[in-house]
């Protein structure tokens, strides 16, 4: 199963390779990082969606994780893929619009780690 | 000794009573000259010892001459007073006769006798022509009296009407001057109203930034946390690796190379944050009006973010392209910063407003996008604000610049940005504020500022 993290901030993937490197280095997560939406679906052409999981940040410039979601739902209107959604603390309005699109969990930075590790291992 | 002779002296006396009575009016010495009235109302005590003397000396001496005499010196005394002249036309010939016959009558009195017939006539001529003028010069003062009594009255309406003049003027003086002191007050107050709306722009601008500054500081902030938690881990994971006996030394310093990676990450997110709070500060205080060499094109992109992440804070549903184009050769600049800064994030949030307002009429395939250009040409600085929102008509371009003017809804713009960055611009740093606009098409904000 592999994980794709879409996120603009380039640091995202050093953080991620580096709070999880136990796992990766266990062969646990494999992880894919895409630095924009239009990256991310570049991405995924050709993908065997059942064997991905996506954790996407919704504020970013161009296409949004919003957009990107909506983008992968018209093509796959139901699971997989998984797709979790992050996005700054308090943006309500955010996640009631990514769940109404299909987003399958919801996250909010800071992100909890921990609580991260769990939802991922449950979903693989 | 001889004998005083008192009907002489009465008659010299009273002679003297009545022409001096006569000569005080004509001369109108009581309000002219005092002392002069003092001593002609005194003049026939005068003639009447003197002649009292003169008797008791055995002399003869007409007493016309004495009169004559005083009625010159007081003539003589009144020179430039008209009827003077007149007085000393009626006097000096009369005075020259009775004196010529004294002194025929004193020197030579046996000719006298033998031609006294001639010198009683020339007296009496000379008494005819004393009356006859004196006479005319009386009704002359009068009619002199009369005219200068007129012209006196005018100069005294004259004066009236000149002090109510000066009065008049004086309470219009005081009035001016109470409405020069109302109105400096107004504009002391319109001043501070002034700087107070200033601020409030400021502020507002500001408060358009706040979720913008939230984003752009929680993420570095995020990224501080998580790099700390980390780095602990991974002391921990070195903790444990060193307690085995056969550590793995390639691992070990991978290790110690992420955590020294990882504090680079922590200084580098701290110091983004702080640069943010840094320019949210910079931004809020008052212009101190210094210039100083500024990266414009650090400006434009602090200010882009922060616009854009400030709006995107207000309405999530909203996303734009914005990207800059900035001259990676372009000089620093002199120019007041914390103004500077304002014009660009004044025209920055007016450029996403435009493609927010276009986003929402849901055009098909439309992608808001709003770029920020600079440019050194010539002698230049040349900033541009691209949006392709709504645009505006001519009506409305002609007026942007206007204070208060504004197309926002009531309460969500002051109407001062766009004036307030004109000023900046062009009086502040010697610089153009232009703009092109295509309605519908987008609007092109241009600045261009002089490097010297």
């Amino acid at each position: 199963m592999k994980i794709l993290v879409v996120d603009d901030e380039e640091d995202v993937r050093v953080l991620f390779q580096q709070r999880f490197r136990r796992e990766i280095r266990a062969g646990e997560f494999d992880f894919a990082f895409s630095g924009s939406g239009e990256e991310a679906l570049e991405y995924l052409k050709g993908q065997d969606l059942e064997a991905i999981l996506i954790l996407s940040d919704i504020n970013m410039p161009g296409m949004s994780g919003i957009e990107l979601l909506r983008q992968i739902r018209l093509k796959s209107p139901s699971s997989p893929p998984t797709i979790m959604m992050i996005t700054a603390y308090g943006d309500a309005q955010s996640h009631d619009q990514a769940m109404a699109l299909g987003a399958n969990d919801f996250l909010t930075k800071p992100l909890d780690f921990i609580e991260l590790k769990q939802k991922l291992q449950s979903s693989l | 000794m001889s004998k005083i002779d008192f009907s002489d002296v009465v008659v010299a006396t009273s002679t003297m009573a009545v022409v001096m009575g006569l000569v005080t009016k004509i001369l109108e010495t009581k309000t002219r000259d005092h002392k002069l009235h003092t001593i002609l109302n005194f003049a026939w005590l005068g003639i009447m010892l003197l002649t009292m003397l003169i008797n008791m000396l055995g002399y003869e001496v007409s007493y016309s001459t004495i009169i004559c005499l005083t009625v010159l010196y007081a003539v003589q005394r009144s020179k430039g007073f008209p009827p003077a002249r007149m007085l000393s036309i009626a006097f000096v010939p009369a005075t020259i006769v009775y004196l010529i016959n004294d002194t025929f009558l004193q020197l030579t009195p046996n000719f006298f006798k033998d031609n006294r017939d001639y010198f009683d006539t020339a007296r009496g001529f000379a008494f005819m022509w004393v009356l006859g003028f004196t006479i005319y010069a009386q009704r002359q003062a009068k009619r002199d009296k009369v005219v200068r009594d007129k012209a006196e009255e005018e100069r005294r309406i004259i004066e009236a009407k000149k002090q109510e003049l000066e009065y008049q003027v004086a309470e219009r003086t005081a009035e001016l001057r109470k409405q020069k002191e109302s109105l400096e007050e107004a504009l002391e107050e319109l001043k501070t109203t002034q700087n107070q709306l200033i601020q409030a722009e400021k502020m507002a601008s500001l408060g358009e930034l706040t979720a913008g500054i939230a984003h752009e500081i929680q993420n570095p902030l995020n990224f501080v946390n998580n790099f700390s938690e980390v780095s602990v881990e991974l002391c921990q994971e070195l903790q444990e690796e060193l307690d085995r006996e056969d550590f793995d030394k390639t691992y070990i310093a991978e290790i110690l190379n992420d955590i020294s990676q990882n504090q680079q990450k922590i200084t580098h997110h701290g110091q983004r944050a702080a640069s943010i709070v840094r320019g949210m500060l910079q931004h809020s205080r008052a212009s101190n009006g210094q210039k100083e060499l500024t990266d414009i094109n650090a400006l434009a992109d602090e200010y882009l973010r922060l616009s854009y992440h400030g709006l995107r804070a207000k309405d999530k549903t909203f996303n734009a392209d914005f990207k800059t184009d900035l001259a990676v050769d372009l000089p620093k600049i002199e120019l007041i910063p914390q103004d500077f800064g304002r014009v660009l994030l004044n025209i920055i949030n007016n450029a996403f407003y435009a493609v927010q307002q276009k986003a929402k009429i849901g055009i098909e395939g439309y992608k808001p996008s709003v770029v920020v250009s600079t440019a050194k040409i010539e002698d230049e600085i040349v900033v541009k604000i691209i949006d392709n929102g709504g645009g505006m008509p001519e009506s409305i371009k002609t007026k942007i610049f206007q204070p208060f003017f504004t197309t926002k809804p009531t309460g969500q713009g002051t109407g001062l940005g766009l004036s307030l960055s004109y000023d900046i611009v062009t009086k502040g740093h010697g610089g153009t504020l232009e703009v092109e606009s295509i309605e519908g098409e987008g609007t092109n904000f241009i600045i261009t500022l002089p490097l010297k």
